[in-house]
């Protein structure tokens, strides 16, 4: 009985300095972007590794999942008889929901397990160490310019997303299953209002955010070894992953 | 000068430095030897302040370095350089960008001052021709030389050295040796290395501090820990098996 008391009260402490240190993680990144926020080359460089490298991965998910909404929503709404509004299900389906979620979920395997990966080895091989005794404050180095780079390529790769995935919606309604291509774009312009955009963009910025500061918290205090990086890169992706859905949710509830 | 006083740090379980205290000397080479896994580079990152006691006081020329600002603390670290176990070199910058890294951030030389003083600071550490390479693409003396000649650079006032010769052969590691004691000598630095080897050791320091079971057992000149009678570093520096140090 005690050492169940012991184990749950070890655990819950744990949790805890866990949770306070990744909230002071965040706190301090925000603190130095104001602050420091980094050289504008090394932030145009994460912008090319987070963004511009992610494009061919967001083309082809976004192409896909447009055409398979496209099938699928043609099938649901030829059922009532308004196969007419496909354009509106597979935009709004794609602007308020699909875009940010699934462009986020793509970034988090591409890019954030890498940035984990790289700061991990940074730490193991006392790279960060070197910075610091160089009185070098390595967040100015290695998380801010990550950090504004994911909050700036994220919306924009959800807005490509987006475009990709309507236009993969209208391959398949359009051309293979026989939607008027006039209700397909004029239903979407009628029914996709300011407020549908708006709520993507806040979740795709806010999803940028997420996968800069889990990535780099887990690098940063990665420890032992290449096993303890390839556990902090896993922990990176699944994490990030997650908190992405309860996140969604979360914003989805009150943008609603 | 480096004063530690009454330092305790432990991981989990496991007492590392258990109420260690030690004085440097300035512009003298102090190393710290002792055995295996008795925390000689933890004492190292507690001088520079990567990490923190868990009691005691670490002083740097009789100012604290334990819960201070961390402007405060990297305004103490400009009295710094330091050559890591294994060189710590940015593995995505050329030898040239990691030497001159902390010129360009540190410094507002022109373009032109930087690429001489760092040509001039590899050229010292006995490298030519190795500006372009990366460091995968170095041998491990190379790297270390790369490491110190980066720790050179801003011409610290105390340079720390964690095993700068461990995995080297005899030929770079007496040269990395010389190489040591020729800067000391011109820039006449504090330097506190952490070393196995003996007896090579001796003749590089002046001061020599035996670290053994988390506490600093004998200190004193190179000769009076060479000549000690003291069981324990008597055993370590003669590396016999017999004698209070236990393998287990």
């Amino acid at each position: 009985m005690f050492s169940l008391v012991q184990t749950i009260g070890r655990t819950t402490i744990a949790v805890v300095s866990e949770l306070g240190r990744m909230g002071w993680f965040l706190v301090y990144s925000i603190y130095m972007i104001v602050r420091r926020p980094g050289s504008p080359l090394q932030i145009l460089k994460q912008i090319k590794f987070i963004g511009a490298k992610s494009l061919f991965v967001i083309f082809l998910t976004a192409a896909f999942t447009g055409m398979v909404l496209g099938l699928q929503g043609y099938y649901t709404l030829a059922k009532f008889g308004s196969e007419g509004m496909l354009g509106t299900a597979v935009a709004l389906s794609l602007i308020r929901e699909l875009g940010p979620v699934l462009t986020a979920l793509m970034v988090t395997g591409r890019a954030g397990s890498a940035i984990a990966a790289e700061i991990g080895i940074m730490r193991i091989t006392e790279q960060i160490d070197a910075l610091e005794t160089m009185a070098l404050d390595p967040f100015k180095y290695l998380i801010t310019p990550k950090f504004i780079a994911a909050m700036i390529a994220l919306p924009l790769l959800c807005a490509i997303f987006d475009v990709v995935g309507i236009y993969g919606g209208w391959l398949v309604g359009v051309k293979l299953l026989g939607v008027n291509p006039g209700a397909y774009f004029y239903e979407m312009e009628k029914s996709v209002v300011w407020k549908d955009v708006y709520s993507g963009f806040v979740k795709s910025y806010s999803f940028g955010v997420i996968i800069a500061w889990i990535s780099c918290y887990k690098g940063y205090f990665a420890t032992h070894g290449a096993e303890g990086v390839s556990k902090a890169t896993t922990e990176s992706v699944v994490m990030t992953s997650v908190l992405v859905l309860v996140w969604d949710y979360f914003l989805t509830s009150v943008l609603l | 000068m480096i004063k530690l006083t009454n330092v305790h740090k432990s991981f989990g379980a496991q007492a590392v430095l258990n109420g260690l205290c030690l004085e440097i000397p300035d512009g003298q080479i102090t190393a710290v030897i002792g055995p295996s896994g008795e925390g000689k580079s933890v004492l190292l990152k507690h001088i520079i302040g990567l990490m923190k006691p868990d009691s005691g006081e670490v002083e740097i020329d009789g100012e604290s370095i334990i819960n201070i600002r961390r402007s405060k603390l990297n305004g103490i670290r400009e009295k710094f350089g330091m050559l890591f176990q294994n060189a710590a070199l940015f593995d995505s910058m050329s030898v040239f960008d990691n030497v001159a890294f902390p010129l360009q951030e540190k410094t507002r030389l022109s373009k032109s001052e930087i690429v001489k003083r760092v040509n001039s600071a590899l050229e010292h550490v006995g490298l030519r021709n190795v500006n372009g390479k990366y460091p995968d693409e170095l041998s491990g003396g190379m790297k270390k030389r790369v490491g110190l000649a980066r720790a050179l650079l801003l011409d610290p006032k105390i340079i720390l050295f964690d095993e700068p010769t461990t995995g080297l052969d005899p030929v770079i590691k007496r040269a990395i040796h010389q190489l040591i004691k020729e800067t000391h000598e011109k820039f006449g630095f504090t330097a506190v290395i952490v070393s196995h080897e003996i007896p090579e050791i001796f003749d590089i320091a002046q001061n020599v501090a035996m670290l053994y079971q988390g506490k600093i057992l004998q200190i004193g000149t190179s000769d009076e820990i060479k000549n000690s009678t003291h069981p324990v570093v008597k055993q370590f520096i003669s590396g016999s098996l017999e004698g209070p140090i236990q393998l287990l």
